[in-house]
């Protein structure tokens, strides 16, 4: 029961380091092509690792320790497995059309030396 | 188990007010977009979280129309600024 916990709190604690890491870069770095590189992946990531230890949590509890459970309580790990597979392939599809639309409509990337934008 | 749900979901929202810093001051419209973008992204998991701590399945489903809705929105806006319009 201990191990469980100790397992979910690892896969919490490792998707929120990545979240913070995405918003450091989200806030310090100097131009939007930067910004969106280390957004766009550090938030999948980290998403994906806090649902996939709430996953574990719902599985163990709720599945495995209370069999007598009703199905919409049951059924709550298919959902989030769901959840995943679309943050999984939406997420890098949003950054890429938006990275997209800036590079046509003209803006330039940062080169060093340069203020930052 | 309670009290880590209660202190990642304070700790994201922390992160949504950090972005918000870039989406109310980020110079241009699309640093503006990407930020919302990832707040919503971020919104996803805290709803998630939120269910957790009180116990209601029901918010699973109000974050996965989030999800849709969110990855629509940012797609429409980013073709909205590429073309100038959004149905060709």
């Amino acid at each position: 029961m201990v191990i469980i916990d100790v397992i979910v709190t690892l896969f919490l604690a490792a998707g929120i380091f990545f979240m913070f890491t995405g918003v450091i870069g989200l806030l310090r770095f100097p131009d939007f092509y930067t910004r969106l590189h280390a957004t766009g992946k550090c938030d999948t990531l980290g998403e994906v690792l806090i649902i996939v230890g709430l996953l574990l949590d719902h599985i163990y509890y709720y599945v495995y320790l209370l069999p007598e459970a009703p199905l919409s309580v049951k059924l709550v790990p298919v959902k989030l497995i769901f959840l995943i597979v679309f943050i999984f392939l939406a997420n890098p599809t949003a950054t890429h059309a938006i990275m997209k639309a800036a590079y046509k409509t003209g803006v330039k990337p940062w080169k060093l030396g340069e203020e930052r934008r | 188990m309670i009290e880590v749900f209660l202190a990642i979901a304070v700790l994201i929202a922390f992160t949504i007010l950090l972005s918000l810093y870039r989406a109310a001051l980020g110079p241009g419209v699309f640093n503006r977009v990407a930020a919302v973008s990832v707040i919503g992204t971020k919104t996803i998991v805290l709803l998630v979280i939120i269910g957790y701590y009180f116990e209601r399945p029901l918010f699973f489903d109000i974050s996965l129309l989030y999800a849709i809705l969110n990855f629509i929105g940012t797609l429409a806006f980013a073709k909205y600024l590429e073309r100038g319009e959004v149905w060709s």
